[in-house]
């Protein structure tokens, strides 16, 4: 922004977490170990859908040092963040492979693991549903035989008893048949893809004791804190307050760690063993398919247009692959109908979004909530409808992107406030990729560069109450400790919330130290770390605590400097008279109390307490989808260019550009490190990743070595990242929430400029020469 | 030899950092597991045991190596060095400036990785860095602030 | 973690190594040499495979050679691949086995455990079939230099306890021109969708592949098929694919006909970096 008037906020500031960090001194939860820590394994269902007909414990019982040995049946209950759909532990049956059947817990690692060998589990194998269009069908075998029976734990579920529907949200808006009926051009394409793995480096682990006075501590890589005290509250019994979890830095989670899997198993095994501190860590191949993962998605769109070009109708129908439990897919489900359409201005609208059961690891959020999917759909029917049309890609998304005074899909007013702005986005990402000199290029013999471009956006559907608080206290050297429940994940989350505090404190970013670890006994209540809202959320709340301690700095300075505090400012490490800033007084001297000579004490010391609450959010209606779901969309446009061997159909990614309007950029390096990151991410998945499943429902892939990644090389040559600041008023000094959105529009992109080189329209992921081997094959035919 | 006798957990000394440490193992626990959990050096990070991370890259006689793909008594008598013994390696320094930390938990691995390449290959080609640095996975930046980091070091270097 | 304990010995000599062996054996335990460690410590945690005894071989002079003896090159089986690469002794092997695993990987794994490997890919072998290798073997008392073409057959045949000691290779052959190729799913770490050698000798191309049937293999039918001149390249390469050993592999880095559409390209590469055209 041109007329930047802030000194921190908008400066690439250091991470505050990078020396520690580049040394290999941070502890992770699974870097602790101490004398007498307990280790608890998994035995793991070998079947994808099977009644378990005998569990024999007697061989494991032999092996040296082990404790305990837990079973489902101590546990029969069902928990879940949306739908109470999940046993921590199977009971009467497993569905999926991998899925956690019996815990065994041991003095050592090595025992355990041994003694899950030894545990033997009988099953009656029952027909598989293997994939959303197989679960959809009308005589479909049922994953969940009463889904309708499940405890809601929040609005907006609708799960269908004797069908694999574990959810259905719908969007109706304006009148879409007589719509379609009148189109001039139209189009209708399906699209479809697997589960794949988020695969954080650092797998999901947990350590959990009881301690004699009935306190439950839990040590975890979570991103939801407050909800693991939720749900051993709720489901376990346990009072709330004796409830403390501690968050360490965490070795990256892209919303995989919100689920509270591990927990729970953790404190059944601890249990079993008198209350002793037990250590849960998963494996690789145990993070990849018995921890959740990310949806598949089947989708068909439809739009429709005016032959000038302007889109009129459109329906959506996205059938989530959800695996055996709704988990967070519940949420996605109407995360994808909430945004269907993409940033487009489409009058009528239909969707079904469908979250769908079947033999597959259960899924959960991944950075996006759905949206990466959804865009992909959504953008490679945009570009297939302006082929048809005959207008230039970016044209044509300019022509219908969405703009104050349009409404959303769930009806959504629009303001200036409240969306990014699409246009600018387009202009300047076609000016970053060059779009102009040509979207394809013969460059030699069987080699070609292509283009191509997405358009996407993302609200954050936080719970209607979520909320973030945070408390500052402060040193004897004037400096400042901030405290909040926001989570370091690697997103740098902790630096941003520094540079707020030390904005609005007029403090050198130094003089700020952030408690790294959460602590949800002294920190105040956080929602969770998810859906880029803890810049938003947290950040507000953090301007609120230093208003808090600026007051009462200005209190005990007015006293000192016999004034009123309306006389006083605050700013670099003093508070002083604002006609004469000479005239003023040390934050060393009056933050923990002021001392006359005397010896005489005013105030006592400053605790700067804030907090932000969403306001303003509502429900969806069931029938038509109408309500408020999130505070504002931030919008952003990706493109890709790429160079593409047209005989054997190998290509490599030679730039990518990410356009975003975020709001207010508080730290620009940090945001481009979360563009760049999501777009590897982004890349990664639409090039290679996905669980590969036999007829069976097994996973084939359940490790690295089989689910390869993109590695150091195969990155683009360069990551081009830019970002338009329109301000949200809402937000921290006019921020958005990004941390997600680096990665929703990359497969799109990719996936349309491949397109493009290889004269084919493609519809699945990941795009491995393979795939597009076979498409054209296909089309051949 | 006691083949014939039940295996038993030994005493072992590893020369780590430059320090010999005493650890009392089974032959079949890997370096990974022996530093991690006996000499309580967790920089080298457990994070797929099976060769295909990085994030436990250890150096061996100098060479780098997966402290998951090695047992601990095939080093007995071998120089290790682990992240912890890295103080003040321009490598580091030139990670921090270069934004190439997100999470930190693959920069153990990427840093002893790449210390070992800048001390061997001070001129390094660009393909060799791509030889070397497919060995560790980054899940969170993207690599492109990783390049620029050993870029910068290597260019001083020259 | 590996859930079980095993011994580790590590002798000095052949022979010490070989009666460990059999020491172990005779108690009706199980033995294994261990090279690089790399694939029985992988499989050890996932409890595919059980050892009581392993025996590593690393410090046993013979099998940590690389050298030109006369006019033979001659590789110790734990060697590992990225020494033998950097020894640039034999340019061909180096390139090959420099596409396996990654860098650091490549450290540890050895050119024996690789011959040895359980996984179906073995690429080190290829090279080593077009050159018409040799492999010293012991056991016990009794070793042997026999052409490795006469003891592989889709693995390395080897009785119970007999050690692969070297491989030698005519220096004459290290120089002759080459071809080596790997295609993977997309990123370049990974197993093969198909992976080539050739080298061309008398002018004839001698081609060996690992990724197209369940075994790496160098066929004198499809070699004969490939030097046809007298018929056009396309033509030779069509009959080639109709001439494999068995049907094409159908895996999870890629299905039955992508991989003949691989081969085919690459084939056709292969020919023409070559010079095999018409
Ligand atoms: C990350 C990673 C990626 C990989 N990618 C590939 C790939 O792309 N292509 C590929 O081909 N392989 C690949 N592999 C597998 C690799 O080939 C094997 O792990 C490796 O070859 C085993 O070599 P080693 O020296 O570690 O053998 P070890 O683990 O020591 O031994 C392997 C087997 O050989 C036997 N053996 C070893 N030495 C001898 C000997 N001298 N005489 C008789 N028997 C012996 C052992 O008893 C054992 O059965 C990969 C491995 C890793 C870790
Ligand atoms: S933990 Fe060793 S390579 Fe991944
Ligand atoms: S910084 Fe998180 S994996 Fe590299």
């Amino acid at each position: 922004m041109a007329n930047k008037i802030w000194t921190t906020v908008g400066t690439p500031e250091q991470r505050i977490d990078a020396v520690e960090k580049s040394t290999g001194k941070v502890r992770y939860v699974g870097d602790y170990s101490v004398p007498g820590l307990m280790h608890a394994k998994l035995v793991k269902s070998t079947q994808a859908h099977a009644r378990i007909t005998s569990i024999d414990t007697t061989e494991a019982w032999k092996i040296p040092g082990v404790r305990a040995v837990v079973t489902g049946e101590m546990f029969p209950f069902h928990i879940g963040p949306i739908l109470a759909d999940r046993p921590p532990l199977a009971f009467e049956k497993v569905r999926y492979y991998g899925e956690p059947v019996a815990i065994v817990v041991a003095d050592h690692e090595h025992q355990a693991k041994l003694a899950t060998t030894k545990v033997k589990v009988e099953y009656e194998p029952l027909p598989i549903v293997n994939s959303v269009q197989q679960a959809f069908q009308q005589d479909a075998p049922l994953v969940h035989e009463n889904a309708g029976q499940y405890t809601k734990i929040i609005d907006n579920v609708y799960p269908k008893s004797g069908t694999n529907i574990g959810s259905h949200i719908k969007i109706r808006k304006g009148d879409f048949d007589s719509a379609w009926a009148s189109c001039e051009e139209t189009i209708t394409a399906n699209y479809s893809f697997n589960l794949s793995d988020h695969v954080a480096l650092e797998t999901r682990s947990t350590r959990v004791e009881i301690n004699p006075a009935g306190k439950v501590i839990v040590h975890s890589c979570s991103q939801s804190p407050f909800t693991i005290k939720k749900v051993l509250n709720q489901f376990f019994n346990v009072d709330v307050g004796n409830i403390l979890v501690h968050i360490p830095m965490v070795g990256g989670a892209f919303g995989g760690k919100g689920t509270v899997q591990l927990e729970p198993l953790a404190y059944l095994a601890s249990k079993a063993v008198g209350g002793k501190l037990v250590k849960l860590e998963f494996d690789r191949e145990e993070d990849m398919i018995t921890g959740p993962c990310r949806i598949g998605l089947d989708a068909t769109v439809q739009l429709g247009a005016t032959k000038e070009g302007k889109l009129v109708a459109g329906k959506y129908t996205y059938l989530l692959d959800s695996g055996a439990y709704s988990d967070q897919a519940a949420g996605i489900t109407r995360a994808a109908a909430i945004d269907c359409t993409g940033p487009y201005h489409i009058p009528n609208v239909w969707c079904d979004s469908y979250c769908i059961y079947t033999n597959h690891p259960f899924a959960t959020s991944f950075r996006g909530y759905g949206h990466p999917e959804l865009t992909f759909a959504v953008e490679r029917t945009i570009d297939q409808l302006a082929k048809k049309l005959q207008i230039d890609p970016v044209q044509f998304r300019i022509l219908n992107g969405i703009k104050p005074g349009h409404t959303s899909p769930t009806q959504t007013g629009l303001t200036a406030n409240n969306i990014g702005d699409v246009e600018k986005c387009l202009n300047r990402a076609r000016e970053l990729i060059k779009w102009d000199e040509g979207q394809k290029i013969e460059i030699g013999k069987n080699k070609v560069r292509t283009k191509g471009i997405s358009l996407f956006w993302k609200t954050s559907t936080t719970a209607t109450n979520a909320q973030a608080g945070a408390i500052l206290t402060f040193e004897a050297d004037g400096s400042v400790n901030l405290n909040c429940a926001a989570i370091e994940l690697g997103q740098g989350t902790k630096t941003v919330l520094g540079q707020i505090l030390a904005e609005k404190l007029g403090m050198d970013m130094k003089k700020i130290h952030v408690t790294m670890e959460t602590n949800t006994q002294y920190d105040p209540h956080q929602w969770r770390t998810v859906a880029s809202s803890s810049t938003f959320l947290a950040g507000r709340a953090v301007i609120s605590a230093a208003e808090n301690a600026i007051a009462q700095l200005k209190k005990t300075a007015s006293i000192v400097l016999q004034c009123t505090p309306e006389d006083l400012e605050v700013g670099g490490g003093r508070v002083f008279l604002t006609p004469d800033p000479t005239f003023g007084v040390e934050i060393k001297d009056i933050a923990i109390g002021y001392t006359y000579p005397s010896g005489h004490s005013i105030e006592g010391q400053v605790v700067g307490v804030g907090k932000h609450v969403q306001r303003h959010l509502t429900p969806m209606d069931e029938q038509t989808g109408f309500g408020k779901p999130g505070p504002w969309w931030s919008v952003g446009v990706q493109a890709v260019e790429v160079e593409l061997n047209t005989r054997d159909f190998t290509y490599s990614i030679l730039n990518a550009v990410t356009v975003l309007d975020g709001g207010t950029i508080i730290n620009p390096m940090t945001a481009t490190q979360q563009m760049r990151g999501g777009m590897y991410m982004g890349l990664s998945y639409a090039t290679s990743e996905k669980f590969i499943f036999d007829h069976n429902g097994v996973v084939q892939n359940t490790g690295l070595r089989n689910y390869p990644v993109l590695r150091y090389g195969e990155q683009p040559a360069e990551y081009l990242v830019e970002f338009i600041e329109t301000p949200a008023a809402d937000g921290p000094f006019g921020a958005r929430g990004i941390g997600e959105y680096g990665v929703i529009g990359a497969a799109a992109c990719l996936a349309n400029s491949l397109s493009v080189g290889t004269e084919v329209e493609l519809t699945q992921l990941p795009l491995t020469p393979e795939v597009i081997w076979q498409a054209k094959k296909v089309e051949k035919q | 030899m006691n083949i014939k006798n039940k295996p038993t957990k030994k005493v072992i000394h590893l020369h780590v950092n430059g320090e010999t440490h005493e650890a009392v193992v089974r032959a079949s626990d890997t370096l990974l597991c022996t530093l991690r959990e006996q000499l309580g050096l967790t920089g080298a990070k457990r994070a797929c045991e099976d060769g295909d991370c990085g994030a436990c890259t250890v150096l061996v006689n100098g060479e780098p190596t997966h402290s998951c793909l090695s047992l601990a008594v095939e080093v007995v008598n071998k120089p290790i060095t682990t992240i912890e013994g890295l103080l003040n390696s321009p490598v580091q320094s030139a990670f921090v400036d270069h934004w190439a930390i997100q999470c930190g938990f693959c920069t153990p691995g990427f840093i002893v990785n790449c210390h070992a390449l800048i001390t061997n290959h001070p001129n390094a080609s660009e393909e060799l860095v791509e030889e070397w640095l497919q060995s560790n996975i980054c899940r969170c930046t993207g690599y492109q602030e990783i390049r620029e980091a050993v870029n910068n070091l290597l260019q001083k270097s020259q | 973690m590996i859930a079980f304990d095993f011994n580790y010995i590590k002798p000095a000599t052949v022979a010490e190594a070989n009666q460990t062996y059999t020491m172990v054996h005779d108690q009706g335990d199980h033995a294994m040499y261990f090279s690089g460690g790399t694939e029985i410590i992988t499989r050890a945690r996932v409890n595919e495979l059980k050892v009581d005894t392993v025996i590593d071989i690393k410090e046993i002079a013979e099998c940590t050679v690389m050298e030109v003896q006369d006019d033979k090159l001659v590789i110790g089986a734990a060697m590992s691949l990225n020494h033998i690469t950097n020894s640039n002794l034999f340019p061909l092997l180096g390139e090959t086995i420099k596409k396996i695993a990654d860098h650091t990987s490549r450290n540890k794994i050895t050119i024996g455990g690789n011959i040895n490997s359980e996984l179906i890919y073995k690429e080190s072998v290829l090279p080593l079939l077009l050159v018409d290798a040799k492999v010293k073997l012991v056991k016990g008392t009794k070793e042997k230099i026999v052409p490795l073409s006469s003891v592989f057959d889709k693995k390395l045949k080897v009785q119970a306890g007999e050690l692969l000691l070297q491989v030698i290779i005519d220096t004459e052959y290290t120089k002759l021109p080459y071809a080596s190729l790997k295609k993977t799913r997309f990123s370049k770490v990974g197993y093969p969708v198909i992976s080539a050698a050739a080298i061309v000798k008398d002018k004839k191309i001698r081609i060996a592949f690992s990724g197209v049937c369940e075994y790496p293999f160098r066929s004198q039918e499809v070699e004969n098929i490939l030097n046809d001149s007298k018929k056009s390249v396309s033509e030779r390469i069509e009959k080639a694919i109709n001439s494999l050993p068995t049907n094409v592999l159908d895996d999870l880095q890629g299905s039955n006909e992508y991989r003949v559409f691989v081969l085919r390209n690459m084939l056709y590469d292969i020919m023409e970096e070559m010079g095999m055209g018409e």
